[in-house]
Formats: C-alpha cells, sequence, structure tokens
C-alpha cells in the first residue's frame, strides 16, 4: 500500500521523498487520533491485591465510539501489569468484527450488536464469543457552537435531513423560520455501528452528499468548522469538544419532550431514541490466555467508574450482575443474547434481550436500544 | 627510489592487465547491476499488470458500465451500500484532483519558477547559501504535516477570509499541495536554468543586456524543455499527492468549479475505500482499482507529454 502517492522519479536533491513516504505511510496508519482519556489514578479494586506478573499482547479493535472507554481501561491496566501490551484500535464496529472473525483480535468493541451475518461467519470461522455490555452512550446529535436557530429536533425532523428520500438542501427546508443556507451534512462512515444505529433509528438509510468520515475526530473538526453544519457521532466525542459543538435535544417520541443527552437522561431512556449500550465482543478461544483473563476481568472491574470518565453512562447494577455472571463463566454464556436459535434478529428492547424478559421489569427500562427492525 | 617497497610482480614483469580474478568479479558485479535494472523494469510492470486484473474486476461487473463510469458525475461507492443503486462515474473525483492540482500549480509554478530564476541568475553566494538549505528542508517535510497544516491553519485562515469555506476544501488542500511540490519546481527548474552555459550570458553582456534581460529573454528560453518538465513533474507529484488530501480536502465527492467545496480526490477515495468497511472480493472495493488505473493512465500520459516537450524544446550547447 503505497501512500507515499506521487513518488514518481526523484532527483539528487529530492532524496527526502522516500523517507516521506515511509513517514507519512507510518502516520497514516496511526492517524486515527483519539480523545485523550482522562483517566485520574484509580482506586479499582484489582491495584490492592498483589497480582502475578503477566506478559503478553492483547489486540483490541472496533467501534470509534468505544474506543475512549478500552483506551482508559488500557491505560490504567498498564500500571498494574506493565508487561502486558494493548493496542486499541477505532477501525469501526463492521471492521472489529471482521477483524474478530479473522481472529486477528482478541476483543472487538462494538456500538451496536452483533448483526445475524456477522455471528454466521464467526460461527463459520469457527470463533465463539462472548458479548459483554460496557456502558451506555447517548448518540448525539451536534451542531456548530454559533447555530441559534436549532432548539430541538423531532425525529421526523432528523428523517428530512438525512434519510435517503430527503429531498432538503437548505436549513429552511426543515423550518421555514431557521437561515436559508444550505445544510453541511456530516455523518460516521458506513462502516461505523453508530451509522447503523442511525439508520435503524430513522428506519431506513442515509442519504447520498453526506460527508462520511470513520474517524470521529474528523468530524468533530468539519462540524466546528462551519456554522451551517450538523452531524453525529458517540457522546464522548462531544464531551471532548463542548466548547465548540452544541448538543440538540432530540424530542423524545413517547412523551414529547425535548432532552439532551446528559447523564441521568440517558441512563433512565429519556434520551431516547438515541440511548443505545455499547458492547465488547470477546474471542472466547484468547480467554485461554492469563493476561486476557486478567484484561477482561480488569475492564469489567474498572468499567463502571472509567466510561463516567470518558463521558459514557454507567449500565443499571442488575445488567452489571449479569455481566459479571457472563464473565465469571465464559462456557455458559457464549453467544450473542440479540440473536435467536436460528440466528436471527429478536425483537425487544436491550434489557428485556440482555436480561431475560422476567428480569426485565423489575429495571426501569432503557427500551428502544436494541429494537429490531431491519439492521444493516 | 624505491626504498624497499616491493613492487607487484605483475608490474615488474609489465603485465598491465587485468587479473583473471578481477575480470570474474566484475563480471558478477555488472550482472548484479543489470539485475537490479531489470528489477526495476520488472517491478513497474508487475505493478501495471496487478492494477489491470483489479480494475478487470471492477469493469467487467454487471453493474459498471464504462460509458457511466467515464462521463457520469455521480460518484457514490462509499455512501450507497445497494450495489444496483451505486453510481461509478468518475467525475466528482476527477474533478475534485483537477480542483486541488489547479490550485496547487496556481502557486508552485509561478513561485517556483520565480524562486529558481532568481537563484540562479540573482543571487549572491550567500543569499544562495541559506535559500537553497531552507528550500530542501521545505521539501523534507513529511506531507502528513502539510495536512494538518491545511486543516488547523489554512482552512480557519480562509473561512476568516469569507465564511463560505467549507472546513474541508479544496483550495486548502490546493496551497498545501503548492507549497508541498514548490520546492520540486524550483529545484529542477534551477538545475535546468543554471545548465545554460556562462557564454550566453557573457553575450549578453556584451551587447549591453542586463541581468533581467539575459534571465528572461536568453536564459529562460534556453532552458524552457527543463523548466516546463520540471512543471509536469509537478503537476504528476500533485496529481498523485494522497495525505494532503486525505486529512484537508474533505470526503465528499463533488462535480463542481466551485474551490470552496469538499472535494475529494481520486487518492483520497482510495484512502477512504480502504478505511471503510467494504471488503475485498466487493464491487464497490475493486472501484478503487478502477479509479487507480484512471489516475496511472493520467499520469502516464502526463510523463509522455514530458518527454515529448523536452524533445521538441531541447537546446543543445556545447
Amino acid at each position: 500500500m503505497a501512500f507515499s502517492g506521487g513518488c514518481i522519479r526523484f532527483s539528487a536533491q529530492f532524496r527526502y521523498f522516500p523517507i516521506m513516504g515511509v513517514l507519512c505511510f507510518f502516520t497514516l496508519v496511526g492517524c486515527g487520533g483519539q480523545p485523550s482519556a482522562e483517566t485520574k489514578k484509580g482506586n479499582g479494586a484489582a491495584d490492592k491485591a498483589p497480582v502475578p506478573a503477566l506478559r503478553g499482547n492483547i489486540q483490541v479493535d472496533g467501534s470509534s465510539t468505544v474506543r475512549p472507554i478500552g483506551e482508559a481501561v488500557a491505560k490504567r491496566y498498564a500500571e498494574v501489569q506493565s508487561q502486558v501490551q494493548v493496542d486499541v484500535g477505532g477501525r469501526g464496529t463492521g471492521n472489529g468484527f471482521k477483524r474478530l472473525i479473522a481472529k486477528e483480535i482478541d476483543f472487538s468493541q462494538a456500538s451496536r450488536p452483533v448483526t445475524p451475518n456477522e455471528a454466521k461467519l464467526l460461527k463459520e470461522a469457527g470463533v465463539e464469543f462472548l458479548e459483554v455490555p460496557v456502558a451506555y452512550d447517548g448518540l448525539t446529535i451536534v451542531v456548530h457552537s454559533a447555530n441559534d436557530w436549532v432548539k430541538e429536533l423531532t425525529v421526523e425532523q432528523l428523517k428530512k435531513i438525512y434519510a435517503e428520500d430527503a429531498t432538503a438542501q437548505n436549513w429552511s427546508d426543515i423550518d421555514p423560520s431557521w437561515p436559508n443556507e444550505p445544510m453541511k451534512l456530516f455523518a460516521p462512515g458506513t462502516g461505523s455501528g453508530t451509522y447503523d444505529y442511525f439508520c435503524e433509528v430513522i428506519g431506513g438509510k442515509l442519504r447520498t452528499g453526506i460527508s462520511l468520515n470513520e474517524d470521529d475526530n474528523a468530524l468533530v473538526t468539519g462540524v466546528s468548522g462551519n456554522q451551517y453544519s450538523i452531524g453525529f457521532f458517540g457522546v464522548a466525542y462531544f464531551e471532548e469538544n463542548r466548547s465548540k459543538l452544541r448538543a440538540i435535544p432530540i424530542v423524545n417520541p413517547k412523551t414529547g419532550v425535548a432532552v439532551l443527552p446528559e447523564r441521568e437522561a440517558i441512563e433512565k431512556n429519556d434520551y431516547s431514541p438515541f440511548s443505545r449500550p455499547l458492547f465488547v465482543y470477546v474471542n472466547r478461544q484468547s480467554l485461554d490466555r492469563a493476561e486476557v483473563r486478567s484484561f477482561l476481568k480488569y475492564y469489567i472491574e474498572s468499567a463502571p467508574e472509567l466510561v463516567q470518565n470518558v463521558g459514557y453512562v454507567k449500565l443499571p447494577s442488575d445488567v452489571w450482575t449479569k455481566v459479571n455472571e457472563i464473565v465469571a463463566n465464559p462456557q455458559a454464556n457464549l453467544g450473542s443474547r440479540f440473536l435467536n436459535a436460528n440466528g436471527e434478529k429478536k425483537e425487544g428492547s436491550f434489557l428485556e434481550l440482555f436480561l431475560g424478559q422476567s428480569d426485565a421489569a423489575k429495571s426501569e427500562a432503557p427500551a428502544g436500544a436494541a429494537t429490531g427492525q431491519e439492521g444493516q | 627510489m624505491n626504498r624497499g617497497l616491493p613492487i607487484p610482480s605483475a608490474l615488474e614483469q609489465k603485465r598491465y592487465r587485468p587479473t583473471g580474478s578481477a575480470r570474474r568479479s566484475e563480471r558478477v558485479v555488472v550482472a548484479l547491476l543489470m539485475a537490479c535494472a531489470l528489477g526495476t523494469i520488472a517491478l513497474s510492470v508487475l505493478i501495471v499488470l496487478m492494477l489491470l486484473r483489479e480494475s478487470w474486476s471492477f469493469f467487467s461487473s454487471p453493474n459498471v458500465s464504462l460509458t457511466q463510469f467515464l462521463f457520469g458525475t455521480r460518484w457514490t461507492a462509499l455512501e450507497v451500500r445497494d450495489l444496483e443503486k451505486v453510481e461509478f462515474g468518475i467525475w466528482p473525483l476527477l474533478s475534485g484532483t483537477l480542483r486541488v492540482t489547479g490550485i496547487a500549480m496556481l502557486i508552485a509554478w509561478p513561485m517556483g519558477l520565480i524562486t529558481a530564476i532568481y537563484l540562479s541568475e540573482f543571487a549572491s553566494n550567500r543569499v544562495r547559501k541559506i535559500l537553497k538549505p531552507s528550500l530542501e528542508i521545505l521539501a523534507g517535510i513529511p506531507t502528513v504535516v502539510f495536512g494538518y497544516f491545511a486543516v488547523l491553519l489554512i482552512s480557519p485562515g480562509l473561512q476568516w477570509f469569507s465564511p463560505s469555506f467549507d472546513t474541508f476544501n479544496a483550495t486548502s488542500a490546493g496551497i498545501a499541495v503548492g507549497i508541498l511540490c514548490l520546492p520540486l519546481v524550483c529545484s529542477l527548474a534551477e538545475d535546468a536554468l543554471s545548465a545554460v552555459p556562462t557564454s550566453l550570458r557573457e553575450a549578453v553582456y556584451s551587447l549591453g543586456g542586463t541581468r533581467m534581460n539575459t534571465a528572461l529573454n536568453v536564459v529562460l528560453p534556453s532552458a524552457l524543455s527543463g523548466v516546463i518538465s520540471a512543471m509536469l513533474l509537478a503537476f504528476s507529484r500533485a496529481l498523485g499527492e494522497t495525505m494532503v488530501v486525505a486529512l484537508a480536502a474533505g470526503t465528499l465527492a463533488t462535480f463542481t468549479l466551485d474551490p470552496r467545496q469538499q472535494s475529494q480526490t481520486m487518492t483520497g477515495f482510495i484512502v477512504e475505500m480502504l478505511k471503510s468497511d467494504l471488503e475485498y472480493g466487493t464491487v464497490q472495493y475493486y472501484s478503487l482499482f478502477g479509479v487507480a488505473l484512471a489516475l496511472f493512465v493520467i499520469t502516464f500520459v502526463m510523463t509522455l507529454l514530458g518527454q515529448l516537450i523536452r524533445r521538441r524544446y531541447r537546446e543543445v550547447y556545447q
């Protein structure tokens, strides 16, 4: 893959060009920047007990939305197990699953549940996996901080802006009182779980003419650079860039009240339909390695605190009980809870499906999270 | 005279010829050199063959028509997931590439040429000692730095000038690519200018010409072929530039002449396709090779053109 592009010919004066080519290749590989995950020196349970020193290399990839969590955990884990190298990537949920199928990675982070097709491919590749929800995210719709006309948006209006059959070009096409200026649309790339989730909510595909980018930081730059922009991504990237962006309150279709993606609203699912769970999928075979077991355990122990540090919302306690159960007994908890025995998508909310019907009643309910409609 | 230094026996016997072992080892070295030279040719051929084979997978797909590819004005390979609905028209990407390259050349050609003329005809040795290394430094800056320079500095600057500029736009990427190509134009053009024999300059002076007369009316026309091929080389370099446009030109393929808009280029599209979740084997993925082939054809034509021009305008002096 020669990213050096135009090194067609170089004369003596341009002996630097090959070097530049190599440099820019490496930089490209590492150029997906990330919001610096704020981690304070912590008091995770694992800090206390003396732990045997482990060695090894753990590969984590997948959703760029979940990436800040993985990074925060890996950063703190390095203080406990300095000999274990944890690499956290953010190529997107779809690419993460692809690498999990190819057995290239141990953990695939995902901002949507595994799709029936991916589960089938995993099965064919002989990869057994654990499904671990780690946090709630509020998919945040953002505009430029100087945008003072959009007070709130409904799902219907979002459809008029983003859906495949949308014809609106200017802001005034959505609401006549808004400026007669073209909308600049931004969205995560098609490999992103956030893209898929958004499609699911508006019930269809996205139109053309949107600037798609797999790098959430590029979306932040794009939206914050033009007054007439609009875009969306995980709430952590908004929290990192509060000074440049403004989050739009979204009208909850059930209550009719416009809600901002704030912690409590996401947790109680008032921020509907854009509250969603984030997951980590673990290759079961990788758990045969002590360092992977140790990292997973550490991930689960530190996640409730760390997800809040990076801007997400911790899961309710009954979900957390279940998560601990899954991790304690991986063999009995393989596979996805969002797919039925035939590998088809189950209907129901995240809590109903994850906890099983009977338990769901106990918890006041982020519904809508993993609802069925046709997924991608 | 001899002071005890032993004379090699071969010299003593007046055998002024290479020894057998020297001849053998030289033959080996020459063979190695030739293998290297042939290796480069073989590599180029292999790359072209690979490009042709992979792009054949694209052009032979029933969802792709050559007419649409060559004349279509919508490119939605990354946006639309249904293969039936994807449109593969190269013009948005091509126009993006040409917009960025055009703006880059507006900067690199005049500035590079003027700097070259100044360096070769007017600058004192002291000035040259400072200017030439700083140009080399400019040539040594990694392209990714230029990319961020465009996003973080040039773009906001343009937006301050006129808010109608997008954050990612053809102009800021073009300016950055232009700066990137500047040392290339300058250095090659200067080589061509200083290769013009001093006797020509002296002839102009003896006729009462000024230094400006000399530079513009005699030296520049004499070096024209070298100057033009420097420009064409920079053009090809800008066409193929990837990192700057991937960072600064945006990810939306637009068919327009407006330099304020996003403009995904051919190389920018290839990068985005590699980053996307579309798998090797899908027509959309293969479209990457179709685009790469188109890019190759364009740069190849530019190189040929450069050769032709060099031959046509070449002036030989003893």
